[in-house]
């Protein structure tokens, strides 16, 4: 093109430009019910059970990615009761120690990366564009590809434990137990595949959410007048981007290490056992925020919502979450203090440590603010939120205690830390949860959930947390260290134990009901209008359920709180296509539009893709020959996925 | 003059830990120097955090509190919300008490891990304990090899005496922990670690591993006995003595299997032929509390059922059972009680 003839170049463009003026539109000709079926065309689900497997509508995925989280969680949880049963009494006898330290293994990597990863990246592929104001998140093949490896890795590791070769090294298997000498078998390496599993799902995920939330927003939605969810699963997925690569390693030269004789960790052959530590906490420590960031932003999503005022200070909330994900990677050494490393690194990583309690200790004032200047109604989802304060700082505070060495020496892998992280992790990730699935449930099935049986449920749940892990802090300090399958009688541990397995009854009673209160609500519940709490945000615009393309016109902000700020109709631009997918690309940190960009179109390739891949690992627990032979037909499914369906589809200028 | 004393104490802190047994594996204590500093400094760092929560719940209280005075549920517009000043200036301060208790709270650590480190420097015992799948080799090391001394999940420490462990693995990474005396401190396979103790008072302590180290982490525990420093030269003495000689025909019997047959493979009965390294030395078996680390107290029957099926006691441990006949067995059995 570029060496023709201008004239013909010329003449080219205006053709196409003609023919682009005849391709349907929305806009003043198009609207209303007549642009709705039209949508409702282009976008819909293909027909059939292939249709269902091929869809990449960020709904469909984020609902699959919701739901399979969930039954992860109850899975995870029923572990933890047979664990508690076990610890009711001094030398139990319900589970053997064999049992025992599977069980913990399974309960720690279940929660870890097939619950509380997976459910966060889920909610946020949901409501993300939703709330964006865009049609779809970018790369929506990549994202039903990183579903279907999450959905995978989780499905290897429990048919697993069913088959009685589930992993017992612990969620974070220390070499050199996990190694080739003292775990041999398959356990360790099915452990490791499901790491990897869920570590090309997790940065699937991340890349998609990056690429939205920085690209996909709605004309005038500034980075400034970006939602607080938002900014929230930007760092996350950044994080979540500069993490996972650690973990990739370790758990690669440990599968090495197994597999084909490397000795990344064997110290007889200068190999070193805690290399493992350094690169696995390196990813561990941001995990936890991984985690617990996406629920500070359902924080200020509720926050903002019921107390009907704009979150207190948001440059403050931004730059808080900002600097907690950049803290989170100085300070992995804290779950190394007692492997006598050099002494003079200890007051650094202590003080490093105890820096994240700034900006967490900044946005919790931030939310009290917005409480007490606002004017709080305390629904459900608020009633979390008061829970996860009570809670969560107590969670925080005694990770302060923690992070100095001193004391973390003899807390150190004692139940004062199973106690400490669950208070963050339960408290400051699962309240938060629990409150946005009540608060997101409306949009996402049309229905409202029970408010009485939601209330019931979090006064269960909110005492039972206490009496579970309340005491378990005064267990750490008794003397009882983590990951025992038994304790003795006489060393005053008896209590403890016993009440913090009543209150784990009283804590799966409290989920079971909120799983009892969505499937109730999901059929008879009270129908949801569009914005049932009066809400200010734009996933709030569109019918609930929303429709599979979101939205009829690309809404235009003009304020961080435009569903409060516009009394009317929000204001629209018009001009994409409804013939084919098309969504509105807007620039990174004005959002003025820039490209009309073409979606992909639902696809099988992306499930075959990650049954290819899911073989090749699978496989290649058993032989390193999988790897070379795995890759080929994965690499198939990539170019099959990959291959130009039309070259007529590309990005267009917004002046066409 | 002071040994009567320090018997009496002796056995008054065992009377103590007898009745309340319950603080024998506890932070809860102040039988060391290092436990006492944890206290110290847990009490500061507790105090500090204690009045952070109170001034976050009294701010969430007042919060909840303030909105029954609010007239309406009124939306307030996104872009023109005046922000109270106050808020502003209580953001400020909040940051400022949060960031100043942080560093108060960080000095304070910062000095009491220098003087535990400073506390390391004045050792004048030296004991090296070797962590196994699971159990702890002790060795009282000595400038006189001849006096170098080699047991199995006992520590025996002189009171007042500042005391350094040097801390090895054999196989995998396990944690030495006794709460009631010292913090704990990783025995990693190919590193040396080390930990310091200053025991401040007679008794029993029992420790365990802390970190998660293969099917039986649970059953891996010691007894530390602090005693006074004569005693613990006795019981040094003693230590170096030959195993007993067996005297009843059934005891001689058990000495006969024990030298020749599959137990010298892997354990040590000191002044016999039995020399295997693998396994616990055996020579003063009978006087420790506990069979393997912890798991059974040292009765004759526990003996027998140890010895019988070791498997069946403590799954997955590295003692084979060896199918022994029913005499053999008794055998065995009688001369390891002989072994005080």
């Amino acid at each position: 093109m570029s060496r023709g003839d201008p004239k013909a170049v010329e003449a080219e463009n205006r053709r196409l430009a003609e023919e682009r003026k005849k391709l349907a539109r929305d806009g003043p000709k198009l609207n209303g019910a007549r642009l709705e079926a039209r949508l409702d065309k282009t976008w819909g689900r293909p027909h059939g059970f292939l249709g269902w497997l091929a869809t990449v509508d960020h709904k469909e995925i984020g609902r699959r990615y919701i739901i399979t989280a969930l039954i992860f969680l109850a899975l995870g949880g029923v572990l933890s009761l047979i664990m508690r049963l076990q610890l009711a009494r001094p030398d139990g006898h319900i589970v053997g120690a064999a049992r025992y330290n599977e069980l913990f293994t399974m309960h720690g990597s279940t929660m870890m990366f097939l619950f509380a990863v997976p459910i966060m990246e889920g909610i946020a592929v949901y409501i993300i564009p939703l709330m964006l104001g865009t049609r779809s998140t970018s790369f929506p093949r990549l994202n039903a590809f990183s579903y279907y490896m999450y959905l995978f890795g989780g499905l290897m590791l429990w048919g697993a434990f069913a088959l009685n070769i589930a992993p017992d090294i612990g969620w974070f298997a220390y070499t050199p137990l996990s190694g080739p000498q003292f775990s041999p078998g398959k356990r360790a390496d099915i452990w490791a595949q499901m790491i990897t599993f869920t570590e090309v799902s997790a940065l699937a995920a991340a890349v998609v959410l990056v690429a939205t939330i920085l690209k996909c927003r709605a004309p005038g939605m500034t980075l400034a007048r970006m939602p607080l969810f938002a900014w929230a699963m930007l760092v996350v997925a950044v994080m979540i981007i500069f993490a996972m690569p650690s973990i990739a390693l370790c758990s690669g030269m440990l599968i090495s290490d197994r597999l084909v004789g490397t000795q990344f960790y064997n110290h007889y052959e200068h190999g070193d056992a805690l290399l493992w530590q350094h690169l696995f906490w390196f990813f561990g420590h941001p995990e936890v925020y991984i985690i617990f960031l996406p629920a500070t932003g359902f924080v200020s999503v509720i926050v903002e919502t019921f107390c009907r005022r704009p979150v207190f200070a948001y440059p403050v909330v931004v730059l808080a979450l900002v600097s907690t994900g950049i803290l989170a990677f100085g300070l992995w050494v804290h779950h190394m203090f007692a492997t006598g490393l050099p002494r003079v690194g200890y007051s650094f990583y202590t003080a490093a440590s105890m820096t994240v309690a700034i900006p967490t200790g900044l946005q919790i004032y931030c939310w009290l603010a917005t409480m007490w200047d606002g004017r709080p109604r305390f629904q459900v989802p608020m009633l979390y939120v008061v829970g996860f304060i009570v809670t969560f700082v107590i969670g925080g505070l005694s990770g302060v205690i923690i992070a100095a060495v001193p004391l973390d020496l003899e807390l150190h892998d004692t139940y004062f830390i199973v106690a400490h992280f669950h208070y963050v992790l339960i408290g400051g990730a699962v309240f938060p949860l629990l409150g946005i699935l009540t608060y997101w449930f409306p949009k996402m099935t049309g229905r409202m959930m029970s408010e009485t049986l939601g209330k019931i449920g979090f006064w269960i749940l909110f005492i039972g947390f206490q009496v579970t892990f309340f005491p378990m802090h005064f267990a750490g300090l008794l003397g009882m260290p983590r990951r025992v399958y038994t304790y003795p009688a006489g060393q005053g541990l008896e209590l403890p134990n016993l009440l913090s397995t009543i209150g784990a009854f009283a804590v799966a009673s409290a989920v079971l009901l909120f799983v009892i209160n969505g499937v109730v609500s999901y059929f008879r519940g009270a129908p949801a209008p569009d914005n049932p709490w009066d809400a200010s945000t734009l996933e709030w615009a569109v019918r609930s359920p929303p429709p599979s393309y979101n939205f009829e016109h690309v809404p235009v902000v003009e304020s961080r709180t435009p569903l409060w700020d516009e009394k009317g109709e929000l204001p629209v631009i018009t001009g994409l296509r409804v013939d084919d997918k098309e969504t509105l690309l807007t620039t990174v940190v004005a959002a003025t539009p820039d490209l009309r960009e073409p979606i992909a179109e639902a696809s099988l390739w992306p499930f075959i893709a990650s049954c290819a891949t899911g073989i090749f690992f699978i496989t290649s627990i058993f032989s390193p020959w999988a790897i070379a032979f795995g890759a080929i037909p994965t690499a198939i499914a990539m170019a099959a996925w990959f291959w130009p369906s039309s070259l007529k589809r590309h990005p267009e200028p917004v002046i066409g | 003059m002071i040994r009567p004393r320090s018997k009496v104490a002796a056995t008054l802190s065992l009377l103590l830990c007898g009745c309340s047994i319950q603080h024998y594996q506890s932070t809860f204590s102040d039988a060391a120097v290092e436990v006492r500093q944890f206290n110290t400094l847990f009490v500061i760092f507790l105090s500090v955090c204690a009045v952070m929560y109170v001034l976050v719940i009294a701010f969430l209280i007042g919060g909840i509190g303030r909105r029954r005075r609010a007239e309406a549920n009124v939306v307030e517009n996104g872009t023109h919300h005046a922000t109270n000043p106050l808020l502003r200036t209580g953001l400020m301060v909040w940051g400022a008490m949060v960031g100043i208790g942080l560093i108060a709270l960080a000095i304070a650590s910062f000095f009491a891990d220098r003087s535990m480190a400073q506390a390391a420097a004045h050792e004048r015992l030296s004991i090296t304990l070797t962590a196994n799948q699971w159990w702890w080799d002790v060795q009282y090391n000595s400038a006189d090899a001849s006096k170098t001394l080699r047991a199995a999940n006992e520590i025996h420490l002189p009171v007042g005496v500042p005391v350094r462990i040097l801390l090895r693995s054999n196989d995998v990474i396990h944690s030495f922990w006794v709460p009631s005396l010292a913090g704990k401190q990783d025995l990693i396979p190919g590193r040396e670690n080390d930990i310091s103790i200053t025991p401040t008072k007679v008794g029993l302590y029992r420790g365990q591993c802390a970190e998660f180290c293969g099917a039986q982490h649970a059953n891996m525990a010691m007894v530390v006995q602090v005693e006074p420093y004569a005693d613990f030269l006795k019981w040094w003495q003693d230590g170096l003595k030959p195993a007993a000689v067996p005297t009843t025909p059934l005891a001689q019997a058990g000495y006969q299997y024990v030298t020749t047959r599959e137990c010298a493979m892997c354990h040590a009965v000191g002044g016999t032929t039995a020399g295997g390294t693998v396994g616990p030395d055996l020579t003063h078996f009978a006087s420790a509390r506990s069979i393997a680390a912890g798991t059974l107290p040292m009765t004759d029957a526990n003996i027998r059922k140890w010895v019988d099926d070791p498997q069946g006691v403590k799954p997955g441990t590295k003692m084979p059972k060896v199918p022994l006949q029913p005499s053999d067995l008794s055998a065995v059995v009688a001369y390891l009680e002989t072994l005080k």
